[in-house]
């Protein structure tokens, strides 16, 4: 197990190293420079722009500002936000906790949603429950993230007048009805990306438990004598969840998108709209930045799909 | 009207649908007598009947959105302070926005945006992916790991804040090089088809790994077909039904991005209405305009909805080796 793990490990690095490529790369073709600024300033001598440029080493070969760039990366000094006048890690390291809660909360919902449905659903195939399971997920899935934020603001904000629309992270107060509003405004975001996943994830576990049910060792189990339940649970849901691992880890992607829109929806502080704001504010650092982290969530989520993987279907490990 | 979309489409694909030997799966279930293939996955597309309520409604809409402004010729642009933020009436058959302009106006030519988006970006997504995949499955060895490499490299980028990045960063040099409107549906079109073709070339190598060991490609190896005849006229033609698959998603999938791209104010400026950048407009109006909001975004639902089910019954259609 510990040499499968140190192997996907060895794996993901050239991923890291690969997408810093990528983003330098995007980010040196880009039009424009730093210093277009003081170059309309006619106060600033051309001189003193040379020697600015010479001591930030933007006349360099590609390659060494590259090795520069990700050296100081790595070293933790991620450069200074434009617009807010802190550093970039304080600023992330700020805002990651709160995506990072939304995000997985919401993850657990539609666990808790797909896992039962899914399985239910494809022990009764063509069912009245699995047809109408399958149309609400069907349609779950087309129903892009900020239309249905927008719906559920619609519904429960204004009409209902049960939940606030606006999340905020200074609310005052302590105890439980702090703990409560917290949760309250938590509710929307969460329910938001927890049922766009759900609705995928009932799909996946649907067909892939379709698949596995009808193997020859689901009804060896049973013509032992095992309790349906038993038979479901323990011998047909753990090989049914494989795939579904595999195509969950393929959606992270999707998912820190759809985390995105849902913070930008509701306000809340996270990366995601740290992201959209430091874009309008034009903000280089910031942006390339949360852009890194991003994808750095996105691969560590990978690497622990694999872990799943290995401990899902042992001979995956030993190969 | 049930035969002829396919009849048109069959004696153009007879040759290549019919190579030396026929392929394999065709063999396995039988084709009824005087059925061509496109025929056959018509008759097969019919019996889902989502998927032919979805195919209505899409063409519905794009008729709508090709025909709909010249039939309903009121400006998108017309100001009208007097009549802002109004419920659907007789003048204004889906009310209007917060400037007092027709909603159904701007529906229409923001279809028209939406969809050619989608379809756009769909074309460069399947063309690079089908290029990838074709190299990646047809080579062996390095060529085929590295390209590999890259599509799962690329599947695990974030692509949402990558295409925020990029259009930050070059939204501006591709305004000025080719003007506003071009620029930003260029752009958003390019990005949006260089971050979806990872599923269509894993598709199609996938397909070509099968295909190529197949007897009737290596007939016609044994033949002296060069390698690009083998996979031009010969393992191409038969790995196209999953392909077609792929493009429909991809076309709700580009609507999709295009949607949330304007829901953040990094799609299309104001003054072209596609549907999210009217989302996008709505959403600080919900509680006195809900139905600005509403219509758009039901649009987006509907369309995206339909090409799903849309997606759903090709793959039954277009898989021969499955029997409905």
């Amino acid at each position: 197990m510990w040499r499968y793990f140190l192997r996907k490990l060895a794996i993901a690095v050239p991923s890291v190293i690969g997408i810093s490529i990528l983003l330098f790369t995007v980010l040196a073709l880009a039009p424009g420079d730093p210093f277009e600024e003081l170059a309309a300033n006619p106060n600033v001598p051309p001189e003193i722009r040379a020697n600015l440029r010479a001591q930030f080493g933007l006349d360099d070969p590609v390659v060494t500002r590259y090795l520069r760039w990700s050296g100081s990366m790595l070293r933790g000094d991620w450069g200074f936000s434009f617009s807010s006048r802190v550093d970039v890690d304080t600023l992330i390291l700020q805002r990651l906790p709160v995506t990072l809660v939304v995000i997985g909360a919401s993850q657990l919902l539609a666990l808790l949603v797909a896992l039962p449905v899914g399985v239910y659903a494809a022990t009764r195939p063509y069912s009245i429950f699995d047809q109408i399971a399958s149309t609400i997920a069907f349609a779950g899935y087309a129903l892009p993230t900020f239309f249905t934020g927008l719906l559920l603001i619609l519904l429960f904000s204004i009409h209902l007048d049960w939940l606030p629309f606006v999340y905020r992270a200074d609310i005052p107060g302590s105890g439980w009805p702090w703990i409560w509003a917290h949760i309250k405004q938590s509710i929307m975001p969460v329910l938001v990306l927890g049922l766009f996943q759900g609705a995928a994830w009932t799909r996946y576990v649907r067909s892939s438990v379709l698949d596995v049910i009808r193997l020859d060792y689901v009804t060896t189990a049973r013509s032992k004598g095992l309790a349906e339940r038993v038979v479901v649970v323990k011998h047909v849901v753990r090989n049914a969840l494989i795939p579904v691992v595999t195509l969950v880890a393929l959606q992270m992607p999707a998912v820190f998108g759809g985390a995105i829109v849902t913070e930008q929806i509701f306000r809340v502080p996270g990366i995601g709209s740290l992201l959209i704001s430091a874009i309008l504010a034009n903000d280089t650092p910031v942006i390339m930045a949360v852009t890194f982290v991003l994808s750095i969530l996105v691969i560590l989520c990978n690497l622990i799909a694999d872990i799943l993987y290995g401990w899902l279907d042992p001979r995956i490990a030993y190969h | 009207m049930a035969g002829s979309i396919p009849a048109s489409l069959t004696t153009r694909n007879r040759g290549t649908q019919v190579p030396p030997s026929p392929p394999p799966g065709e063999a396995a279930a039988p084709l009824r007598a005087g059925l061509s293939p496109w025929a056959e996955a018509w008759r097969r597309f019919k019996r889902h009947r989502l998927a032919l309520v979805g195919a209505a409604l899409l063409a519905f809409m794009a008729l709508a959105v090709l025909l709909g402004p010249w039939l309903w010729n009121v400006p998108i642009n017309a100001i009208d302070f007097a009549a802002k933020l109004k419920g659907p009436s007789l003048a204004h058959p889906l009310g209007t926005d917060d400037l007092g302009q027709d909603l159904l106006a701007r529906m229409l030519y923001g279809g028209r945006i939406s969809l050619a988006v989608g379809v756009a970006s769909m074309l460069i997504a399947i063309l690079v992916g089908v290029v990838i995949g074709a190299v990646a499955g047809i080579s062996r060895g390095w060529v085929d790991a590295a390209l590999m490499w890259v599509t799962d490299l690329f599947l695990s980028l974030p692509q949402l804040p990558l295409l925020l990045l990029i259009i930050y960063l070059f939204r501006d040099s591709m305004k000025k090089l080719v003007g506003p409107e071009l620029g930003i549906f260029l752009i958003i079109v390019a990005v949006i088809g260089a971050f979806r073709w990872m599923p269509a070339a894993r598709l199609v190598r996938a397909q070509f790994l099968s295909l190529r060991e197949k007897e009737f490609v290596e007939a016609a190896r044994a033949l002296g077909a060069s390698p690009t005849r083998q996979v031009v006229r010969h393992i191409l033609p038969n790995a196209l039904g999953p392909v077609i698959v792929a493009a429909t998603i991809d076309v709700a999938a580009a609507i999709i991005f295009e949607s949330t791209l304007s829901f953040l104010g990094m799609g299309f400026p104001p003054d072209i209405p596609s549907w999210g950048r009217q989302l996008y407009d709505a959403k600080d109006y919900l509680d006195v305009a809900p139905h600005w909001a509403l219509i758009p975004g039901g649009a987006i639902f509907l369309t995206v909805l339909s090409i799903s089910y849309m997606g759903d019954g090709l793959r039954d259609a277009l898989d021969p080796r499955r029997v409905i």
